[in-house]
């Protein structure tokens, strides 16, 4: 079931240095990292330390989510949340990030969505149960869709490694 | 139908005659770059031999570069952790194209790369970190990647599933007015384009301004061509890269150059006019709200920063120089510099400008990444405004939230050093000759001999203490 309530709310234009600080970058072993998710965001970082938020949660922003550096640790550290993350477009690193350390993330154009409402995914489009509208999901090229299915790029990559495939 | 740049770097790449855009393509890394995320990198990379039985060596060391930057020297036991397992697998693993913190060779690896001659035209290289942009200056698809995709490409030697990016080709043409540089064209052109106008896309550099330009001003365009968004931006390799090759990067053997195809299709063409470019300033917290100076005029600022991989290099440098020759820095600025590499450190201390910015009031520091991103020094306090000729001004740069980032050119940093305000660099007077500007403000006696009495005394009372 890919349901769950919206958790956080953003604009356009978030940065990795929002999602995950520069300063924090010393830490890089994915099971560290997400003690430091949005903790600039003191409120929102204090509900996820004290697991006020439930796995399966959505995240959704405006255009351009990620944006700014390559640290994979803006990816990583939601991954640890289990958070999942609807925009309306994502930075390029960002989304190829997300892929490889199999952060759930949806493209979605037109979402519209608030803070608390229940959001369901199915058959390529979000719908938003709290408002009864439904918005079309734009889907991931092919070459991107065999990495998720491996269950990301360490796996994607082992088996090409087995099969010599160098 | 005719190839961008990038086009046929890819073609060549993969060994195919043509390629097209939305192709997916699997191109061989000529050249593989981190910093000390690399830490990462061997963790995730040694995950994906797990289990293989095979054993995790990279695929080619000669073809591996690691350069520490972003937190020299080690700021915490952690970073020196990361940065201890890092030596010992580039030591393991044969990596030659290693630059520690050194004296000689140390510096930032967006300008480490070219000045060594690891990026040659037509190549493709990688990088884990977003400004591996800055290497198409010299005709290079040069992109940025993350840690867990460097690590695929040190076990496979190809980067996997890349999608032939669509080109944006950018004209340049006119001459830059004095003290307009290459950084205003770029943050114009950012502003013009948007933060994300040119996401997935590559920015391919033309006209009469580029072709004048020096590999120095290209890299700066390239650099931040990833803050619209861009996969990579790139400048088709011409006299000038031959030169800089030669001359600056100790190159032998230059590849055969190309540049895209004639009937080369692109998706949006933009034309820039340098001439009646004015200095402009990216204003806080995005990269792409850019007015030209005047609008910034008055703005008071309290940390100045010339330096980073965008602007950190010898001309920048220079100009800086030129204008605070001979001059102070407003009381109420605190200025850091800090060159792209101690190569440039070097020529900077023999041209006297280190002396300058040192006698100005400027702190000269060792060539990082530190202060761009807030790791370590030159933290801003809450309230601060900074004005930098870094490439970014997300909120949360240099190490505070609450404080303001904003971008310019180094001649725009240095005039407003000398005001404390964003100050437009064509309104500065030039230096008073010979003449030293004299502290006058400060009213306080010196303490030197009640210092030694007090001294004396304690000297006393240790010996007492002794008996």
């Amino acid at each position: 079931m890919k349901m769950g309530k919206v958790v956080l709310k953003l604009g356009a234009d978030i940065s990795t240095d929002i999602i995950y600080p520069g300063r924090y970058m010393a830490t890089v072993l994915p099971a560290e990292t997400p003690q430091f998710a949005f903790v600039d965001d003191a409120e929102f970082n204090k509900k996820l330390k004290a697991k006020q938020i439930e796995p399966g949660s959505f995240i959704v922003a405006d255009k351009n989510f990620g944006c700014g550096s390559s640290r994979e640790q803006a990816a990583s550290c939601l991954v640890g949340w289990g958070l999942k993350v609807i925009a309306k477009n994502f930075s390029r690193i960002f989304l190829q990030n997300s892929i490889n350390v199999g952060l759930y993330m949806v493209i979605c154009p037109n979402i519209e969505a608030s803070e608390g409402d229940e959001l369901e995914i199915e058959n390529g489009r979000v719908v938003n149960q709290t408002t009864g509208k439904s918005f079309d999901i734009v889907a991931l090229p092919k070459a991107r869709q065999a990495i998720i299915d491996a269950g990301g790029l360490i796996p994607y990559t082992r088996k090409l490694v087995l099969n010599g495939k160098k | 139908m005719g190839m961008t740049m990038v086009q046929k770097i890819l073609a060549k790449a993969t060994g195919q005659a043509s390629v097209k855009v939305n192709d997916v393509v699997e191109p061989k890394v000529s050249l593989a770059m981190s910093h000390e995320n690399g830490a990462l990198v061997i963790n995730q990379f040694s995950e994906i031999y797990q289990g293989t039985g095979q054993p995790a060596n990279v695929w080619d060391p000669s073809k591996i570069a690691i350069i520490f930057d972003h937190r020299v020297p080690a700021e915490s036991s952690k970073t020196a952790g990361n940065q201890k397992n890092i030596r010992e697998f580039v030591a393991r693993q044969g990596i030659a194209k290693f630059h520690d913190i050194r004296g000689d060779e140390g510096g930032i690896c967006h300008q480490i790369l070219p000045e060594n001659g690891y990026v040659l035209p037509g190549s493709v290289v990688v990088g884990t970190d977003s400004h591996t942009t800055s290497h198409g200056a010299l005709g290079a698809f040069s992109f940025g990647i993350g840690a867990t995709e460097m690590a695929a490409v040190w076990a496979l030697g190809k980067i996997l599933n890349v999608e032939v990016p669509g080109t944006i080709k950018v004209v340049v043409n006119g001459t830059l007015p004095k003290y307009v540089e290459p950084k205003d064209i770029i943050l114009h052109l950012i502003g013009k384009l948007s933060a994300e106008g040119a996401n997935f896309k590559v920015i391919e550099f033309h006209g009469e301004t580029i072709k004048k330009m020096s590999t120095s001003g290209r890299l700066v365009l390239c650099n931040m061509t990833v803050e619209a968004g861009a996969t990579a931006g790139i400048v088709p390799p011409d006299a000038e890269t031959i030169r800089y090759l030669k001359q600056e990067a100790g190159v032998k053997n230059i590849p055969e150059l190309f540049g895209p195809d004639a009937d080369a299709v692109y998706e949006q063409v933009v034309e820039i006019d340098a001439s009646a470019l004015s200095p402009q300033i990216a204003f806080p917290h995005t990269v792409d709200n850019v007015k030209p100076v005047g609008a910034a005029k008055g703005i008071k600022v309290q940390q100045i920063v010339i330096g980073s991989c965008t602007n950190g290099r010898l001309d920048d440098l220079a100009i800086a120089a030129a204008i605070l020759k001979g001059k102070k820095l407003a009381r109420s600025v605190r200025m850091l510099v800090f060159p792209a590499s101690t190569r440039i450190y070097q020529q900077a201390l023999k041209k006297g400008y280190v002396e300058t910015f040192m006698q100005a009031g400027a702190v000269v520091m060792n060539s990082g990444c530190g202060p761009c991103l807030g790791v370590h020094q030159g933290a801003l306090a809450d309230g601060d405004k900074a004005l930098a000729t870094t490439n970014r001004n997300f909120k949360g740069r240099m190490g505070n939230p609450n404080a303001e980032v904003y971008l310019c050119s180094a001649a725009t940093a240095a005039a407003s050093a000398i005001t404390g305000e964003i100050t437009d660099p064509r309104t500065v007077s030039p230096a008073p000759k010979a003449k030293n500007v004299k502290r006058k403000t400060l009213n306080v006696k010196r303490t030197a001999k009640p210092a030694k009495k007090a001294m004396k005394k304690a000297k006393k009372t240790a010996k007492k203490g002794r008996k």
